[in-house]
Order: C-alpha cells, then structure tokens, then sequence
C-alpha cells in the first residue's frame, strides 16, 4: 500500500472523490503506469459535509491534511531493482465564494523490489 | 519477490487552493462606492469570442452600452447564485445595457448549452480563452465580473460571490443620464459651444 499525503490551505476545500451534486468536479487519482506493480486502486478518506454560503445543501468536501492509499501488487514479471508508478490527480478546490479552475497534477510513487 | 519499500512522492510541489486575487488587490474600487470615478477606470481589453451560434463577438460592439461582464463556470457553485441576478438585470434594463458571460468551462459548449437551457439565461454566453483570461489579469477565482462603463473602460471588479445590491447600484449609476454622474463632459453641450 502507498500513502500519497495530500494537504489543503485553511479556508478552502477540494470536492471529495463522490460530491453531492453532479456539476461540480471530484478529486480523482488516475495512474499513468504502474512500471513493475498491479493494481493501484485508491481509497479515499472519508468526507466531510460542509454547508457553504453558494450551495442549497451541504457538499461532500476535503479539507486540511489527509492521505489517499493506493494498493499495489508485484506483478508476477516484475524483476528485482528500483521503480516508479506515475500517475494524475485531479482536483478542484473553492473557498465560501469563490472557486478555482480544476487542476491536474504529478503523482509518484517509488519502490524498491527485491 | 517482495515488496520492501514503497513511498509516495509528489512529483510537482502540491498546492492546493492557492490564489492570487490579482483585480482585488491591486485596483480596489473606491471606498463606499459600488463604480470607481471617471478618472480611475481602464479601458476594458478587447476580445473575440464565440456565441452559442458560432458567431464572433467582440467587447466592442457593445461600446455604447454598459456590460455586465461575468467570468464563470458550470462547476462553479457560487456563479449558479448570482447567474439569476444577472437574468433579473438583462430583463429589467433593455435599452444601454446588456449582461455577457464568459464560460470557462475546458469542455466547451458540450457542457455549456444544456446548462444555458436548463437555467434558462436570456444573455449572450461566450466560450473564453486563456487569452482572454491572461487579458483581464488573470481569471483565478470564479465567479470574476466587470461593470464595463458606455465607453468600454472597467468601472467595477467583483472577486468571488458579489452582494446583489452591489451589482444593481452599480448598473444604475452607469445607466444614469451623464448630468448626474459628477466628473463626466457633457460631449453635445461641448460641442455646440466650441468656436
């Protein structure tokens, strides 16, 4: 399993992996390649409900400090020696009035088999 | 083989939420007034941009009128509050005004047109650009909406979620007949007294 710690500025929020209303973005990790490992399905935190000024109900939402856990496992070709699985994740985060264009950003998570 | 050792990193520095509210801080509008003065507003920058119909619009070819000029997002859920305002503007103020949305939406009209239908806006909606965003500073933070004065300079900005009032006194301070707005020429009145 891969820790993948993310952290988000007081006073915003990043929509979670399931949000409450279907036009708004979720945060998604998506690997690129995986190199010498399986699997890499991602478990995401558990949300928060927030009410915010612009929304009728509350939303589902990330905030400050917490980790996505990806589960790998050594592809059965895998050969001994470093290694990286690469991937995207995307987000995008709002503050009580205001919101921020999605972003995508780099994910790597380096291993070592032996 | 076993798995030994297994961290993450992220590849690129993660910065989440972090902004520069470039119009807000750096051109306040004067204190206590929804408008700046004559003598504080810039010329808005021009910009090509299409229609729902695929016609190009350009800023300018509203010169003569006051624009409402609101930058915004379908997963933008602060817009979705002030969208009906700006709805409620266009009907009320027909003649010399007219509200433009700029959709900032990466997916185009795809998203866009069942939006517009489903919130049924009566206002002219354009696909923008990185370039025009570049233009007026920088669009971080949506919604993002100019006042634009009859000669096409910036008299309002408004940075994320706005007050409705702030927007209507705004709009009719623009509307105002020119004898009304203090610091503002009176072109005719020059002109048949110029020798």
């Amino acid at each position: 399993m891969a820790k993948i710690p993310l952290s988000v500025d007081s006073g915003f929020h990043v929509n979670s992996n399931k949000p409450s209303e279907e036009y708004l973005i979720p945060l998604k990790l998506t690997w690129t390649s995986t190199g010498a490992l399986e699997g890499g399905q991602v478990e995401y935190p558990k949300p928060s409900l927030e009410k915010y000024e612009f929304a009728d109900k509350p939303l589902s939402v990330l905030t400050g400090d917490f980790n996505l856990v990806a589960s790998f496992k050594v592809a059965a070709t895998a050969t001994a020696g470093p290694g990286a699985a690469s991937g995207k994740l995307r987000y995008q985060a709002c503050n009580n009035r205001a919101c921020f264009a999605p972003k995508t950003v780099d994910v790597t998570v380096v291993y070592q088999i032996q | 083989m076993r798995l030994l050792r297994l961290s993450a990193a992220l590849a690129t520095a993660l910065l989440l939420g972090w902004f520069v509210w470039r119009y807000s801080q750096s051109q306040p509008p004067a204190s206590g007034a929804s408008v700046r003065p004559d003598k504080q507003r810039h010329v808005a920058p021009d910009f090509a941009l299409k229609d729902g119909d695929g016609k190009l619009v350009h800023l300018s070819d509203y010169r003569g009128k006051v624009v409402l000029l609101d930058f915004w997002a379908t997963w933008c859920g602060p817009c979705k509050i002030e969208i009906p305002w700006f709805i409620d503007f266009q009907k009320q103020h027909r003649d010399g005004f007219a509200v433009l949305g700029v959709s900032m939406d990466d997916e185009g009209w795809e998203v866009v047109k069942p939006f517009l239908a489903k919130e049924k806006i009566n206002y002219r909606v354009l696909i923008g650009n990185d370039k025009t965003s570049e233009s007026y500073g920088g669009i971080d933070a949506l919604p993002t909406t100019f006042l634009i004065d009859r000669e096409g300079r910036i008299a309002s900005v408004h940075v994320g979620l706005a007050n409705r009032k702030d927007f209507e006194n705004g709009i009719e301070q623009l509307l105002a007949p020119a004898e009304s707005n203090p610091g503002r020429v009176n072109l005719p009145a020059l002109l048949m007294g110029a020798k």
